[in-house]
Order: structure tokens, then sequence, then C-alpha cells
């Protein structure tokens, strides 16, 4: 490449950054650089519950884990990294305790089943044949789809990075975006802590920090960071094949291929700054509620906790695209706590616009302008 | 003795030679090995494996010892477990 410039920017090396980088070299696009503050998925993507599911209640979520879902299973051989991204395929169990729930559930199985999806509305007796330490008191119904699961996002991220690299992709560790420079409604170069590079096409894929990057090229987001929290046990035995999640608890559970349960909660109350530090109220408070659920875990240690940033936007949907008032500034950010597992698609649908293609979904709904229009999407399904 | 009997993370089961090669492919912090090899997430949290680690990676980048950044110390300071942390909440509510 010569020296200062690039054809393509991405600021942020998590998932959506890597793979979008890995997906546009593989469109054919030399030239691409990958700024990183840290190193990669040193921020919201390595701080995440690691879990990807395609049961969702919008159409769009539903076809997106789809496809996101079906390119991990093949992830490892499409890299060819040598990495594995430790892909446990045991499902998701989503628990419903009112009548509420259960009737999304309902529609949303159904609308999973029309587009594809293995999944179940099932009775609490056959919740407990597949977590069968399951406290059941209350329960009233499940959703099972076994071909959700978790998988390891530090490999994975680092495997996109990898391949990217492979195909000509320059990735800058350590490395932070001072500015951008936008003339005449176009951006024409990043100021970084190594120098000027001049480009005329910038994605951000910058998770908790979307908001700041944006303004740097004089572009307002609605997005805003919100601490969630984690903890993980230490390992023992397989015991629990899949995801454990209760919308009415906020909780979610799920013992990882290592051994190691990790489980968090989503707490209404949590900062919306930029914090990553840990408290004792979580916990405290997520011992409490998982103990309900899951009785026997009681005896496991907990031997760290972190917390890292969900992208919210105001209906906790992504926002992709070309921002129409600053020419070449893309945005796949506001993930809302779902972008890893949709980082394959996602970054496949970015470098399919950044390269001038159609992308092969409609991407439209997912526009900036929805905040102006007032076309918002809901999602009814999340933590 | 070879670099493949030498232990670095005893909890997870790292060897001397695991982590050069990581550090060779240009892992070479204590934040990035420990992200994608584990080193330094079991029970012991580092306690043992860190400076061993930090070792390695100074001999292999020419570095000093003292110039490599140790790894983010992350709560609890010891195992605890989810009964006795929830029996805690239910006290002082």
């Amino acid at each position: 490449m010569s020296k200062n410039t690039a054809e393509v920017v991405i600021i942020g090396g998590g998932i959506s950054g890597c793979a979008t980088a890995y997906y546009l070299a593989k469109l054919g696009v030399t030239n691409i650089v990958v700024i990183e503050k840290d190193y990669l998925a040193s921020g919201s993507t390595g701080r995440c519950g690691a879990g990807v599911r395609q049961q969702w209640g919008l159409k769009m979520n539903v076809l997106l884990a789809r496809e996101s879902i079906t390119t991990y299973e093949n992830l490892n051989e499409e890299l060819d990294t040598g990495m594995d991204i430790e892909f446990k395929q045991e499902g998701y169990l989503m628990l419903a305790y009112n009548d509420k729930t259960v009737e999304q559930y309902r529609k949303n199985v159904a609308l999973q089943k029309s587009l594809g999806v293995e999944v179940d509305l099932i009775t609490p007796q056959e919740a407990k044949e597949i977590v069968p330490y399951l406290n059941t008191e209350g329960l009233l119904a499940a959703t099972f789809c076994p071909t959700d699961g978790h998988i390891n996002p530090f490999v994975t991220t680092n495997s996109y990075g990898e391949a990217a690299r492979r195909l000509g992709v320059k990735i800058l560790t350590y490395t932070e975006v001072t500015g951008i420079q936008v003339e005449k409604g176009k951006v024409v170069a990043v100021d970084t802590t190594r120098g000027k590079i001049y480009t005329n096409k910038i994605l951000n894929a910058t998770g908790g920090y979307s908001r700041e990057v944006a303004a740097m090229a004089g572009v307002e987001l609605p997005t805003y960071p919100e601490r969630h929290q984690i903890l993980v046990t230490e390992a023992v035995a397989p015991v629990q094949g899949p995801m454990v999640i209760s919308l009415q608890h906020g909780i979610y559970c799920q013992q990882t291929p290592h051994g190691s349960f990790i489980m968090g909660f989503g707490d209404p109350k949590e900062l919306k700054e930029h914090v990553i530090s840990s408290t004792w109220h979580f916990m405290e408070e997520m011992a409490h509620r998982i103990l309900q659920l899951l009785p026997p875990l009681a005896e496991l240690r907990v031997v760290r906790q972190w917390a890292g940033l969900y992208n919210m936007s105001p209906d906790a949907q992504p926002i992709l695209g070309e921002v129409p008032q600053v020419h070449g500034f893309y945005n796949s950010v506001g993930y809302s706590g779902h972008g890893f597992m949709l980082g394959p698609v996602t970054g496949r649908l970015m470098a399919e616009l950044i390269s001038g293609r159609q992308p092969h979904m409609d991407i439209a709904p997912l526009s900036l302008a929805r905040f102006e229009t007032g076309e918002l999407l809901r999602e009814p399904s999340v933590v | 003795m070879e670099d493949k009997d030498i232990i670095i993370c005893r909890c997870e089961d790292l060897s001397r030679e695991d982590v050069r090669k990581l550090i060779a492919a240009g892992y070479t912090t204590v934040e990035e090995i420990k992200r994608i090899s584990r080193c330094g997430m079991g029970p012991c949290q580092g306690r043992t494996c860190q400076q061993l680690l930090a070792r390695e990676i100074a001999a292999m980048t020419g570095k000093d010892v003292a110039d490599i950044a140790p790894g983010k110390t992350r709560p609890p300071a010891t195992g605890v477990k989810l009964g006795a942390l929830a029996k805690g909440r239910d006290d002082h509510e």
C-alpha cells in the first residue's frame, strides 16, 4: 500500500471491524486499514456473554442470526487460520414465567419456524429433560432451539483478523483515532496517534465509543454506552448443554466448552456511561437470581467478574449504513448487546455496501434515518 | 527439560512451548495471551503464571521484564461460592 492512504479505514478491532475487513478483502478491495486503540477484541466483543441465538421476535433479527450461525458453523474452514472458535452448539433454552411471555414466545416460535429455524415451544417437563437441575417452580413453558450456542469471541475475532491480514489487510493495534477530517461533506482523512491516513471511506465499528467517534466526523448518533456485568465460575465437568435465559429474571447462564459457567443479567439501573468497573452488588444479585433457577450452582466458586459496554441504540437495533450528510462515513454500531452474534452477517453486509455492491439483505430499515422518520424497530425478546 | 514439559499456567495447562508459540505469532502482552489462551484465567487468577508469562514475553521481545505490563486484576480476590454470595445478599436485604 502507498504510505499514507487507504481505500477503506475501519475504526475498531472488534468482531464488526475484523469481520468487515475480512469480507471486504475477500470481495477484492485492497488497501484496507483497521485501527484499534488497544488489541483485537479488547472492547465490547471480548467482554460479551458469548452466546449466539436465532430465537428472536423480529423477522430481521431471525434472518440475520440464522445466517450468522450458518456462517459460524463453517467459520473454522472458511478462515483456515488453524484457530478453533469453539462453537458449542447445544441450544438456547428460553424460559417463560407469565402468560404474556408465553404468548410472545408462541408468536416468536411461529415466526422462527416459518423462516426455517429448528425451534419448539416446550413444557416445563421437557425443559427439565434438557437441563435436569432446572427449578421448574412457576415455569409455564419454554422454547428451545438446538442450533443456538456459545462461541469464543477472542479466538473468533483474532481468527477473522488473521485471515484478513493474510488477504493483505493492515491491522494497526495500540493506535488511537484522534480526529476525522471532512471536507465539503466528504470524508478525506483520519488522524491517529501514529499519523494521518488519507481515505474516502471510513467505517465506524467502535462499539461503546460509536457516538464519540461519529462526532469527530460531525455526525450525531443517538447511541450511548450501557454497562453490563458478567461473572464466571471455576470449570467443572460438562453438565449443562444450552444457554438458559429468563427474560423475566433478566438473566442468562451458560456452561462454556471449557467447563466454567458464565452468567449475567440486565440491570435497568446500570450506568449509562463509560464505566467498566465491577460491583459487589452485581455479584450478590446475580448469585441470588441464578440460584432460584439453577440451585445446584450454589456450590460453584466465582473466580472472576468483569464488565463491558453495550452500545445501545434507541430501539435496541443496530444502525448500519452510510450517513447521508457525510459521504464515505459508514456506521456499524448500536448493536445493543448482540453485535458478536451478528458479526459475520453484518460484516458481510457492510463489506458489500462499502465496496459499492447491493447488500444481499435489505438493510434500509436499519439506517440512521429511522430515528428521524420514527420508523423504529422493536425487538420484544432482549435481556 | 523441553519447553513442552515446562508448565507456565497450571490451572489451564499451558506449557512454555504453548506460550512461546503465541508470542512468536505476535501476541506480546499479558492481556492478549490471557484472552487467546486462557493463561491466568483459572482458579489462581494468574497469581502463579503471570510472572512466568511476563518473563517469557520479556525474553522473546528483548524487553526488560519490568516493562511488561501486568494483566488486569479482577475481583473477587479469591474464589467465592455462588451460595455464599446469595446468602450475603439475603442477609442485608
